[in-house]
């Protein structure tokens, strides 16, 4: 193994560049460290300019979303030893306008997720004195939704959100569906109007490169489709039962 | 420019989110903010693994879970306050269930709770072990609800306003834009957390650079027992990423390099096949490290190029129970180790974990400082004494979060008609703007770099103030802090941009760390006993007579520090053997 790995990283400084430019740092290979070791060591060592969030490297915080040779990945968790001999690219995630260097701005993102009303929605005027009893089957219905960690991945590797800035997109949509399925929830109705609108579920054509892309396995693509079939029955039904069933 | 609000909130992560929620609970009416350096679901607490305590089953007490938190403690917890917080626990936690936690269940639907370190009872609840990672999302999603809640996301504070002995405000800086900005508020709730990275091996992620800390320290109000820093026993070699207790508490083990139970010789208890509470592996945390660098002075860990280890074996728990009760960390491994550890035992050594001390508070949240609130890791009430227990952290952040929150939300009631943010208080704020320009963004190139003066000090630190200290270590350690702060402010900064220059927080944060790790030492050179986690060579054992008392250092007006022994509140358990395993 060689013990040196060039890492080719897009620059942009708004105050001094048109656009984009590309800049070689050589720095040490070696066997545990991760895409972001090498941008921290960069930093440290040979170029203090160079501008990135991260926070926790363990994969929990959301915080250092990069695209790494074309593909959006977690650099605390993507090892530089996987592609070597290099270079490696780093570039800021797509779909996403360039703040500087490899910092986007994810306000879209943020306002998002407020339209999809992503907390416990009931009816009932006050909670019970203990626990809302819910069983591990009951759980299991909607964890996997409530597993994504706000990284941007899928923002960046969808198409369509890539075309259409409007499109409410894989995280939002999955964390509505992380909340409809929760048995304490009684929200859905109250969200339907975000997700079943123009720019909600039936934008996506079902590429499924969000769930591809996500370091969590949550699998906003499944949550998506999953959502068409409970918008599409909602459709039909107020439409069979103008006024409900009796 | 300024802008203004009745409460701001630094910093938002667990215990700034339930702030903001208490005050707009407590008040609708009040205007009320959280600025924070990263956006809030980025904040440390989404790292808490294993569980939050609260009493919830028949067979449980609160009496219970107080004694195991002042005996955890080693009696240095301010039992008034313990009082508050198992009595708020139970309360606050569920308030988390109907705000939407996918708290872990049992099969017919009710809370699951796990076993502990140095809890006697089984009362840990968890959401699998992403427990803070759940709390804080949870939290986070909730406070969008309450659209008063206003946010300034990616602020970097730099300095709290103080005018006729109280606050006013603070300057902050916005990231993306370089705008510096002079935000006043009759009241401030600081939630930054720890400071686990002025050492060079931590758990604790890049942002935690005890920024609420040095900001009090440097307005006037005392920081409370700084010297009692917590190393967990399981971290990994190299990334310090935290494994979880509930790994022990599923049944795992600590095995020496001759695969030997070793906590057996460290007065912990006898080895049962399955976890046995307040024992062995459910030792409390200080015992458990301070075992480790015996057994490694023994010669009998393992030797890394990451330093010594000795091994977590989770291999007889079975692959159902890891996937189920511990996917984090079977995750962690195999991204991070490349280990599997149904089929492998995981390398671990003791990693700077969290601080006990902090910013001193009353019950309420209160700091001596007039209109100053803390809660949470950069607070220090104390619940946890000289040692916190294990899933302590959560719960307490909920507690004094919501307690900081409600107090707060009074006050500015109280002083509605009272001075207005002052004069004084905008003009500061220009001076400090005109410091940041002139001293930090103008300053020129060619001296040394930051990182060369922050791993000096990470290196110090872990020599002078590391699990077992010596005076001449502390000495060493403290001319070290003093030669690297008059070091700093000739260091480089390459960047002069306004966007997003991280390079200028960098250097703001080490000038934060610096003055916090010399609390850290400054206390720790001054408390000559061994209690928790502080623990001195020279002066092996407790000494109730002299310092049953807190650690209150207080900054002179000239820079330099004076420490004060305010004694430990004392209500229902007196001081006693710690006795752990049998």
């Amino acid at each position: 193994m060689a013990d040196r790995i060039s890492l080719q990283v897009a620059r942009y400084r708004p105050e001094r560049d048109a656009e984009p430019t590309t800049q070689s740092y050589e720095i040490p290979l070696r066997k545990d460290w991760a895409v972001l070791d090498g941008l921290n060591y960069i930093k440290d060592e040979l170029d203090g300019t160079l501008s990135y969030r991260w926070s926790c490297r363990m994969g929990i915080c959301g915080s250092c979303g990069m695209t790494v040779n074309g593909e959006p990945k977690l650099t605390c968790a993507t090892f530089l030893t996987d592609y070597a001999p290099g270079p490696v690219r780093v570039e800021p995630l797509r779909n996403f306008p360039v703040v500087r260097d490899l910092v986007v701005d994810i306000d879209d993102f943020m306002e998002k997720l407020s339209v999809v009303q992503p907390w416990i929605i009931r009816h009932d005027e006050e909670p019970p004195d203990g626990e809302y009893l819910q069983t591990p089957a009951e759980l299991a219905d909607y964890k996997q939704y409530s597993m994504c960690i706000n990284c941007m991945l899928c923002y960046s590797a969808c198409p369509i959100y890539g075309l259409n800035e409007h499109f409410l997109g894989p995280a939002a949509i999955a964390l509505a569906q992380r909340y409809n399925l929760d048995s304490r929830d009684e929200g859905a109705a109250d969200r339907m109007e975000a997700l079943a609108s123009q720019t909600g579920v039936w934008d996506c054509t079902y590429v499924g490169e969000c769930s591809v892309a996500c370091p969590k396995g949550v699998d906003p693509a499944g949550a998506i489709q999953r959502y068409k079939l409970t918008a599409a029955t909602a459709t039909l039904k107020s439409f069979l039962l103008p006024r409900g069933g009796r | 420019m300024s802008s203004s609000h009745d409460v701001l909130i630094v910093g938002g992560g667990g215990a700034g989110l339930r702030a903001a929620i208490a005050v707009v609970e407590a008040n609708p009416a009040l205007n009320v903010a959280i600025v924070s350096k990263v956006y809030p679901m980025r904040s440390h607490t989404v790292s808490a693994e294993g569980g939050a305590a609260a009493v919830i089953r028949a067979e449980d007490s609160i009496d219970e879970h107080a004694y195991d938190t002042i005996s955890g403690g080693d009696w240095l917890c301010d039992q008034d306050a313990v009082e508050a917080f198992v009595n708020e626990a139970p309360e606050e936690m569920l308030r988390l269930e109907h705000w939407g936690c996918p708290w872990s269940r049992e099969p017919d639907g009710h809370i699951a709770v796990r076993p502990f370190g140095g809890m006697k009872r089984v009362r840990t609840w968890f959401a699998a072990d992403k427990t803070g990672f759940h709390l804080l999302h949870t939290l986070f999603q909730t406070s969008l609800k309450y659209q008063e809640i206003a946010r300034y996301d990616e602020w970097f504070v730099t300095k709290l306003l103080v005018d006729d002995g109280r606050v006013r405000g603070v300057v902050a800086i916005e990231l993306r834009s370089g705008r510096i900005e002079t935000i006043t508020a009759k009241a401030v709730i600081l939630c930054t957390g720890g400071c686990g990275r002025v050492f060079p091996f931590t758990t604790n992620a890049a942002i935690k650079t005890g920024d609420g800390m040095a900001l009090a320290y440097r307005a006037g109000a005392p920081l409370k027992d700084m010297e009692f820093v917590q190393y967990h026993p399981t971290g990994l070699p190299f990334t310090g990423i935290l494994i979880t207790e509930a790994a022990r508490a599923e049944g795992g083990w600590l095995l020496n390099k001759d695969g030997y139970r070793y906590l057996q010789d460290y007065d912990l208890g006898t080895p049962q096949p399955g976890p046995v509470l307040r024992s062995m592996e459910l030792g409390p945390r200080d015992r458990l490290s301070q075992a480790f660098v015996k057994e490694m002075e023994k010669g009998r860990t393992i030797d890394t190029p990451y330093g010594a280890v000795v091994n977590l074996d989770l291999r007889h728990l079975g692959a159902k129970l890891i996937n189920t009760k511990l996917p984090m960390v079977r995750e962690l491994c195999l991204d991070y180790e490349n280990i599997d550890p149904i089929k492998e035992m995981i390398p671990v050594r003791p990693v700077v974990h969290y601080m006990m001390g902090g910013v001193s508070t009353d019950i309420h949240g209160a700091t001596p400082l007039e209109g100053l609130y803390a809660a949470g890791e950069v607070a220090c009430v104390s619940i946890n004494g000289a040692n916190r227990l294990g899933s302590n952290s959560l719960p307490e952040l909920l507690v004094f979060g919501a307690r900081a929150g409600h107090a707060a939300a009074e006050f500015v009631a109280e002083h509605v008609q009272g001075r207005h943010s002052g004069s004084t208080a905008l003009a500061q704020g220009e001076d400090e703007q005109r410091r940041l320009e002139r001293d930090v963004l103008g300053r020129e190139g060619g001296g040394e770099r930051i990182a060369t003066i922050r791993t000096e000090m990470q290196t110090a630190m872990e020599q002078g103030a590391g699990i077992y200290r010596t005076e001449e270590e502390m000495a060493k350690c403290a001319d070290k802090l003093r030669e690297l702060q008059e070091r700093l402010p000739s260091a480089s900064i390459d960047d002069h941009s306004k966007t997003f220059n991280t390079e200028l927080v960098a250097a703001l944060e080490l000038g934060l760390m610096l003055d916090v790790a010399e609390t850290i030492v400054q206390s720790a050179q001054r408390r000559e006993e061994s209690r928790g986690a502080h623990q001195r060579i020279d002066f092996p054992d407790r000494d109730d007579e002299r310092f049953l008392a807190h650690s209150l250092v207080h900054r002179n007006a000239d820079g330099s520090s004076r420490v004060e022994y305010p004694p430990v509140t004392i209500t229902r358990w007196p001081p006693g053997e710690r006795v752990y395993g049998r």
